[in-house]
């Protein structure tokens, strides 16, 4: 885990590391950060807590514990990674460990929202592709070179083009993927539609 | 892409804008909240000097973290009691209205808001809780949120998302005694798959959904999220109206009039168009539990745990990894799988009905002595109604713990987990390794009526023989 952590900000167009390969499909938040772990009011210390009870079971031989991993920060996973519950303290947990980019088969929709929400890009790539990936960094690392503006990725022996929503790759490269300031821009539009809502009328009580 | 279903509807009444990458920014009508999931963005509004934009449209409850035994303040574990204090802190500070304990109306967040009449068809409905997909029970549009965007549902009461496609699950015939909404459910997403509604919504439908009370149609809703479906959602009908009369935030007198008028009118066409369509007989399901660490991997009672070579290639990878942490082997059977805790609660199957169904079986009946079991309401509402019905005596002459409302052993935020490998028969949603709170704890899915036969026998059974 990474001592120093600073959150990514402004445009994101391009990435370079060291792969970490996590074999599983369906793995869900509840193990890449177990609900204990959210009895917090930020999000600071979540870092070295991230896949905790999984860690534990493998004695240090986890991909987050082996040493060869420890500068690594492309995520490279299988299919529907980040199931189950919608705590951002997921993506956050892996944030925190060194996690700036995660490439798999498929991801969980909230996961992937809140991936999007504080700046880690998801890619998609066929499941052959990435067995191909994690065959790879089963006996070398695989440092792989992430350009956003062509959706490709390369490496020493390795090149792959990979797949992002366009909509997703589009609020990277411009740097708008903190969404809060771009729908606070249409005031007035959000103004307009309250006052238009039927059910805003007719509500009572304290509503 | 679909045209004219509820959601497409809904969708685009509450469209503010197309943003410029292309996703939408949507309106929330209704934004729920509470003390795990929303902390971090209070800070992030502070650290960006923001207000809320519409204080009125957000409600907050405390659930996942509020003990089930001892609900007195300060509560023993200190970092619930900051979370709680956070929560209220904030709600003071924003001017949110906010049901805490002992205000009659707390409880986990899915089932005050329906029972308060807060949930209403055509609403787009948030909160930082994946189980948010419970409300599409009314016919609303409703969908689990990370913090960063309930802090711009704060902001700002828009988020940006893209639009989901939308898959119709349409249920013949009707459900056969003894097999429960919750059955129905389980099966749909075993036979669909855990990742089959990523980037879908779910509309179900058909004459096994007509039949459904409302409290039946929010388990199926809720679990949409568990085939990877961010919302599920049921055509409002008569059922859907008469639920919401009368509630404490219902429309009211000419106010009524004019909702139901527009509520009746907010259906999915007849000749609209889904982008997938899916039909199952309903009279086909039987009670059905999970075997395995995913919600899919679930079996009908009088199955086997499936072979390895039964499974396609893509399951199993998931299949193994189940077997090995249950200490299952393939090809065993389920029913009569001993079991040492049972759970009846959560937004699953936490409600009145749920435990009016699990009470009708344990009436004069016994708890197994090697079963510790337990039943926690999932509002105080829900308690209330509980012990006029004397159903709290049913359930403490059974054996059963009696406790306060909270998410409590579904997901194991408070004191109430598994210990060791425990078994645990459980009326909540996920299965996942380690969700009851003890790393290697084994949690089997069912319904609370199959809950509360597994109590009594102290091992999974078929309630059916209990109710012939």
């Amino acid at each position: 885990m990474k001592l120093e952590f600073t959150p990514p900000i402004g445009k994101i167009s391009n990435m370079k590391g060291q792969c970490i390969s996590l074999i599983g499909n369906d793995i869900d938040t509840d193990r890449i950060i177990p609900a204990r772990f959210l009895k917090c009011v930020n999000f600071d210390s979540l870092g070295e807590s991230v896949f905790e009870d999984d860690r534990k079971t493998l004695k240090g031989k986890h991909p987050f514990d082996l040493e060869e991993n420890k500068n690594a920060s492309i995520l490279v996973v299988n299919s529907n990674f980040g199931c189950g519950s919608s705590r951002e303290h997921a993506p956050q947990a892996l944030m925190r460990w060194g996690i700036k980019a995660i490439i798999g088969e498929s991801f969980a929709d909230i996961f992937y929202s809140n991936c999007i929400a504080i700046g880690i890009p998801c890619f998609t790539l066929p499941k052959k592709s990435l067995e191909e990936i994690q065959n790879y960094c089963d006996n070398q690392s695989l440092f792989l070179e992430i350009d956003l503006r062509n959706s490709s990725a390369k490496s020493k022996d390795l090149n792959f083009n990979l797949e992002i929503k366009e909509s997703s790759r589009k609020m990277f490269l411009s740097g708008e993927w903190d969404a809060t300031s771009t729908l606070l821009e249409n005031k007035n539009l959000i103004e307009n539609k309250f006052n238009q809502l039927p059910y805003i009328k007719f509500s009572t009580n304290f509503l | 892409m679909s045209q004219d279903t509820l959601f497409d509807k809904v969708w685009d009444l509450h469209k503010v804008s197309s943003l410029p990458g292309g996703s939408d920014q949507l309106f929330i009508g209704l934004h729920l909240i509470h003390e795990v999931t929303s902390p971090q963005a209070f800070g992030a509004l502070k650290d960006k000097r923001l207000k809320v934009k519409f204080p009125d449209r957000t409600v907050a409850t405390v659930d996942h973290i509020v003990p089930t035994d001892n609900q007195n303040r300060p509560f023993k574990d200190n970092l619930a009691e900051q979370m709680i204090e956070t929560l209220e802190k904030n709600c003071l500070e924003h001017k949110i209205k906010f049901f805490n304990i002992g205000s009659g109306n707390q409880g986990i967040v899915h089932v005050v808001a329906p029972e308060l009449g807060l949930t209403q068809p055509g609403m787009t409905i948030a909160c930082g809780d994946s189980h948010t997909s419970t409300h599409g029970a009314f016919g609303s549009i409703a969908f689990g949120i990370g913090t960063s965007q309930v802090r711009d549902v704060l902001a700002t009461q828009t988020l940006a998302m893209n639009k989901l496609k939308v898959r119709q699950i349409w249920c013949d015939n009707k459900l056969s005694k003894g097999v429960y909404s919750k059955d129905l459910v389980l099966h749909i997403i075993n036979r669909l798959g855990v990742k089959a509604g990523v980037g879908f919504a779910y509309e179900f439908a058909g004459p096994a959904i007509h039949e459904l009370s409302m409290e039946e149609r929010m388990t199926i809703c809720n679990m949409s999220i568990e085939g990877g479906a961010r919302c599920g959602y049921i055509n409002p009908d008569e059922k859907t109206f008469s639920y919401i009369k009368n509630k404490l935030c219902a429309p009211k007198n000419e106010h009524w009039d004019k909702a139901l008028r527009w509520w009746k009118s907010l259906k999915s066409d007849e000749n609209s168009i889904y982008d997938d369509v899916i039909k199952l007989d309903a009279s086909k399901v039987e009670p059905t539990v999970t075997w395995g660490i995913t919600p899919g991997q679930s079996i009908s009672i009088n199955q086997q745990i499936p072979l390895l070579d039964d499974l396609s290639q893509n399951d199993k990878l998931v299949a193994k990894e189940a077997y090995e942490y249950m200490s299952f082997k393939p090809g065993q059977l389920i029913k009569d799988t001993p079991v040492d805790v049972c759970f009846i609660g959560s937004c699953t199957n936490g409600r009145i009905s749920d435990l009016r169904v699990a009470a009708k079986i344990l009436k004069g009946k016994k708890v197994s002595k090697n079963v510790k079991a337990f039943a926690v309401p999932g509002s105080e509402k829900v308690a209330t109604e509980a012990k006029q019905e004397g159903i709290d005596q049913i359930f403490k002459d059974s054996g059963f713990q009696w406790r306060e409302p909270g998410c409590s052993m579904c997901l194991a935020m408070n004191s109430d987990k598994l210990v060791g490998n425990q078994v645990s028969a459980s009326s909540s949603n996920r299965n996942f390794k380690g969700r009851q709170g003890s790393p290697n704890g084994r949690t089997l899915l069912m319904s609370p009526a199959m809950v509360a036969a597994a109590a009594i026998n102290g091992k999974v059974s078929d309630v059916r023989e209990l109710i012939n």
